[in-house]
């Protein structure tokens, strides 16, 4: 303590002077610092104009986190119209909750309902990979909890530069390490997502976090704050002074003066206190004492409070002194926007107030009430007694700037689209595909990544029913029934770049096939956009067509978005990252313990491919590995033929037809099968490569083509023999070959190469140790 | 049949375990770690997670909670105790076990499905087993890694207090720099045992990698219902 008081609010130094409104009001001129908080001049000025005067220092946060890109969605919102004018009513019938709230929710039968969405962290993990990760984990479980539901599970979508330079080793680690020792402390399985790499995340990795949680559909809670005279409460971690302006780009001198010395602006995680808070939420809500709820993530305190008024009835007064910190020395400003994780605010009747802090004190959990609803329409925040925020809820959450920025296609895309992989060497011997084989199992995108995936616990909580390294992952949300839902993220990157409309469509069939290969009836969709710079007219192009090609699927597969996030900025100087709209698909399954694994169980099963095979190299991971070449126009998308592969593998598993199904994709039915060989041990003899495909000119296709291409609406199927007639009733007009059967120890590819499953897992297992050790 | 089944701030697996209980035909009781009553059940699992967090050395806290002053006093007079995970490193902080489990040997968390091989059969917890049976459950945990001076390891070696070790790799390694293999050990009259790898993720159909985790359980609960029928 300083043993010389002064009064609260006389000007000294270390304290200047308080801006409170009524300062505000009668300091007209004072120059702000809007354009280091990341404000255009229009911007500044609109604020102005709103509230009718100079903005106070405290306002003047709130608005420049509120108003930044990634709350805001200023430059993307423009085209979210795209996803209403694709949504038909049959599509909105299974939606409980829509886009705009903390997360979408459907209905998934039973009584259940399940909420479930992506998000993006790429930023803070690449300046600070652990808790950068980490973070990102918890901030999408924090929005899933918020719905009112218990998370039951994480996969994490993560994009990497080159394997062997050097910064992937400082990120990569740190990520993976932040990932785990996120969730395997809070206690959620990571059942699946992605590993990546491509020179164009170098600078700019992308770390994508995706959480699912379940609740009785009458127990969905909404981030709302009605009730005149209801208390706002404020529980969980204190605020501190990490990441202040994490949404924005503050400078953070502006806020030196007199407060704490510069703050990282990545926040640190706290996962016992997150997991203890999950616990904590479960029995306020079970005891039914919560009105209304929202999560503090982005833009903290600024958000939480604007959003909860504005979607609200009233308005809202908020005491700031009575906020618990961590650091006696923060400004109010700084409060306002800190980033300080594991904290929530809820709304509550004053009648439930005693239980509420009944229960907070159970679970040794924080909670102070800080203010109530109001009758006004003014967001009110006092500090000191004095009042240094008054301004229309609504314009801070949910009427910012917007822009409709311009786009342009590049350039650079005609020349792109026109050096296709055919004028590229292809191995010509039974030898040299087998080697090409190898040499593409031991590549990056398509190595064993059980060295990542490992350090992730997939078994907690017991629902597990599938995880990595299958299509998708598997939980039971109901342990009576078994009823549950299957999840798959995908984008292949390479494809959006050369075609972003088609190139995000495939990664919606991609999603859409794995939950299907799983045995799950795909349901919805939600989306993780990361682009580079909205001010790229190119760019904003790529992310048009994107949204387009994405609205467009689901509507033709009858699958509405619920929700999702827009990353943009992901960009080394002036060169974006390939656009990677990364798409989340889930299905449902009425009892998840009949799912389909991805690999062959059994001897003597009738092996088919499904779907059809055409000449398509362009883009893929072969031209991409052997030639280091991308160009040429992605494979065809056939999402009429998604639907049909879709209802048979989704058939098949319900009646327990099959014992394998496994997804079609990077690397073709080559990697298919000798994936489908290593999971579990058991070899497979291919006889049937002559008709797999044919070319345009109705010649069958040579076996390197039928083995590499990668056409879409494709899977590979093992079904018993006594079932195989059965099977092929089923099909229907989804075009399939019976390729071989399973058996011994060996890949054989009849006429062609012989390889064993142990020397397909020695190459495949070797890749990521050997860079980052055993 | 009522077994207890403990929740920390942070435990994790201890739904699991209660529903491994139920599925093998046993009352699952909950128990708090704030009160020091142990609501009269035949036998006690500390569940796997990471209790306070475990920001301090794992365990470590959690011995000191209320609970645990009604629980030693019951284990050293012979009530069955399973310690799985985080429920092992309580139990060795607790000086219910000797050892300490430390860091992995290689620095990491590690989940995978592991071999085990059964040496002690006779424990309150692997009746149901057969000496030298391998069974493969689930291991996750950063800090598993079993060490003890020379004198306890021969020591538990030597009274058959060694329950389960992990069957190694090819190069000899086990999968966290655990001496002499240990996975799991016990007290001398059998009734505590400690293990890191997780059998309550092995006794369903179609979720965890077997059914192996079952015989825990069924030990536990046959043991309790013949001692009651002779009692």
């Amino acid at each position: 303590m300083s043993d010389t008081q002064t009064a609260p609010h006389e000007p000294t130094a270390a304290q200047p002077v308080l801006d409170t409104v009524e300062h505000a009001a009668s300091t007209p001129e004072v120059e702000q610092p809007w354009a280091e908080l990341g404000l255009k001049p229009d911007e500044y000025a609109n604020i102005r104009e709103i509230i009718g005067r100079r903005p106070t220092i405290a306002e003047l946060a709130m608005y420049s986190v509120m108003w930044s890109e990634h709350c805001s969605y200023k430059s993307s919102k423009i085209h979210f119209k795209l996803w209403g004018e694709n949504t038909t009513d049959e599509m909105r019938e299974k939606l409980l909750v829509g886009i705009g709230e903390n997360a979408g929710v459907v209905d998934i039968g039973d009584g259940w309902a399940v909420t479930f969405k992506v998000e993006s962290h790429n930023h803070p993990s690449y300046i600070e990979p652990y808790q950068g990760a980490a973070t990102g984990v918890g901030g999408i479980i924090r929005d899933i909890m918020s719905m009112g539901a218990r998370p039951i599970a994480v996969m994490d979508p993560l994009r990497f530069g080159n394997l062997h330079h050097p910064d992937t080793q400082r990120v990569l680690p740190g990520v993976v390490a932040g990932v785990g020792g996120y969730g395997n402390c809070i206690g959620l399985p990571n059942i699946g997502g992605e590993v990546v790499f491509d020179d164009c995340y170098q600078g700019n990795p992308l770390v994508n976090a995706l959480c699912v949680g379940a609740m009785r559909v009458e127990d969905i809670h909404l981030a709302k704050a009605s009730g005149v005279g209801n208390k706002v409460i404020l529980f969980g971690a204190r605020t501190g002074g990490d990441g202040i302006g994490g949404v924005s780009v503050l400078a953070s001198e502006t806020f030196d003066e007199g407060g704490p010395t510069k703050r990282p602006a990545v926040q640190v995680g706290d996962p016992f206190a997150e997991k203890v808070l999950i616990e904590c939420c479960l029995d306020l809500y079970a005891a039914g004492v919560v009105d209304g709820i929202q999560d503090l993530g982005g833009a903290g305190l600024s958000c939480a409070t604007s959003e909860l008024a504005s979607n609200g009835d009233g308005g809202m007064q908020v005491e700031l002194d009575l906020v618990p910190l961590r650091d006696a020395s923060l400004q109010p400003q700084e409060i306002l926007m800190s980033e300080s994780q594991e904290r929530m605010m809820a709304v509550v009747e004053p009648k439930h107030l005693e239980q509420f802090m009944a229960i907070t004190d159970k679970w040794d959990v924080e909670a102070t009430v800080i203010g109530e609803v109001t009758d006004g329409d003014h967001l009110v925040i006092t500090w000191h007694g004095e009042t240094i925020v008054d301004v229309p809820p609504r314009s801070v959450a949910h009427e910012g700037p917007t822009y409709d920025r311009p786009l342009a296609r590049p350039a650079y895309l005609d020349e792109l689209n026109a050096s296709g992989a055919a004028a590229l060497a292809k191995p010509e011997t039974g030898e040299e595909i087998r080697a090409q084989l190898l040499t593409l199992l031991g590549s990056p995108n398509l190595c064993d990544k059980s060295w990542i995936t490992d350090q992730y616990d997939r078994y907690v909580l017991g629902n597990t029913a599938l995880a990595q390294p299958d299509d998708s992952g598997v939980v039971r949300v109901d342990e009576e029934t078994g009823r549950g839902v299957a999840i798959s993220t995908d984008c292949n990157s390479r494809f959006t770049k050369l075609d972003p409309y088609a190139g995000a469509q495939l990664a919606l069939a991609e999603a859409y096939r794995n939950v299907a290969t799983a045995g799950a009836a795909p349901l919805a969709v939600t989306d993780c956009l990361n682009f580079g710079s909205p001010e790229d007219p190119g760019v904003m192009w790529q992310f048009r067509e994107s949204i387009r090609g994405i609205a467009e699927g689901c509507k033709f597969l009858g699958i509405p978005v619920t929700g999702g996030n827009v990353s943009f900025y992901n960009q080394t100087g002036d060169v974006p990252i390939h656009p990677t709209p990364v798409i989340g698909v889930l299905g449902v399954m009425d009892d998840v313990s009949k799912r389909s694994g991805s690999g062959f169980r059994t001897d003597d099963a009738h092996v088919y491919l499904l779907g059809t095979t055409r000449d398509e190299l362009d883009g893929s991971e072969w031209a991409h590995v052997v030639h280091k070449h991308l160009g040429g126009v992605p494979p065809k998308v056939d999402l009429a033929a998604e639907q049909a592969l879709g209802r048979v593998l989704v058939e098949a598993a319900g009646t327990g037809l099959v014992e394998a199904a496994h997804d079609l994709s990077e690397g073709g039915l080559a990697i298919a099968l000798a994936e489908a060989c290593m999971r579990h041990g058991v070899g497979v003899t291919v006889d049937g490569l002559d008709h797999v495909g044919v070319d345009g000119e109705g010649n069958p296709l040579d076996a390197f083509t039928a083995l590499f291409s990668e056409s879409s609406a494709r899977a590979l199927v093992a079904v018993p023999a006594g079932h195989a007639a059965e099977f092929e009733a089923l099909l229907g007009d989804v075009p399939h070959v019976r390729i071989g059967v399973t058996g011994g120890r060996d890949l054989d590819v009849v006429g062609h190469f012989s390889v064993s499953v142990a020397e397909l897992k020695s190459a495949n297992e070797f890749t990521l140790p050997a860079v980052f050790g055993g | 049949m009522r077994v207890g089944v403990v929740t920390f701030p942070g435990s994790l697996d201890d739904r699991d375990a209660a529903r491994a209980v139920r599925e093998c035909g046993g009352e699952a009781v909950p128990l708090w770690h704030g009160d020091d009553d142990l609501k009269g059940v035949d036998a006690v699992i500390l569940p796997g997670g990471f209790s306070y967090g475990d920001y301090l050395r794992c365990g470590a806290i959690a011995r000191f909670a209320p609970v645990m002053d009604a629980l030693v006093p019951a284990a050293q007079g012979g009530l069955p105790v399973l310690g799985i995970c985080n429920g092992f490193q309580v139990l060795t902080e607790s000086h219910l076990l000797p050892g300490a489990l430390i860091r992995n040997d290689h620095r990491k968390f590690n989940c995978v499905d592991q071999r085990l091989v059964v040496e002690n059969a006779s424990t309150a917890w692997t009746s149901d087993f057969e000496a030298g049976q391998e069974i493969t459950i689930v291991l996750k945990n950063g800090e598993g890694g079993f060490v003890a001076d020379e004198k306890t390891l021969d020591m538990l070696e030597g009274e058959g207090r060694v329950v389960f070790r992990y069957v190694p790799d090819a190069e000899g390694r086990n999968p966290n720099g655990s001496y002499r293999h240990i996975a799991g050990i016990t007290n001398e009259r059998g009734n505590v045992v400690g293990l890191m790898p997780h059998p309550e993720h092995a006794v369903e159909e179609g979720y965890g990698p077997s059914l192996d985790g079952r015989g825990f359980f069924t030990s536990i609960i046959k043991q309790t219902l013949e001692s009651a029928a002779t009692a």
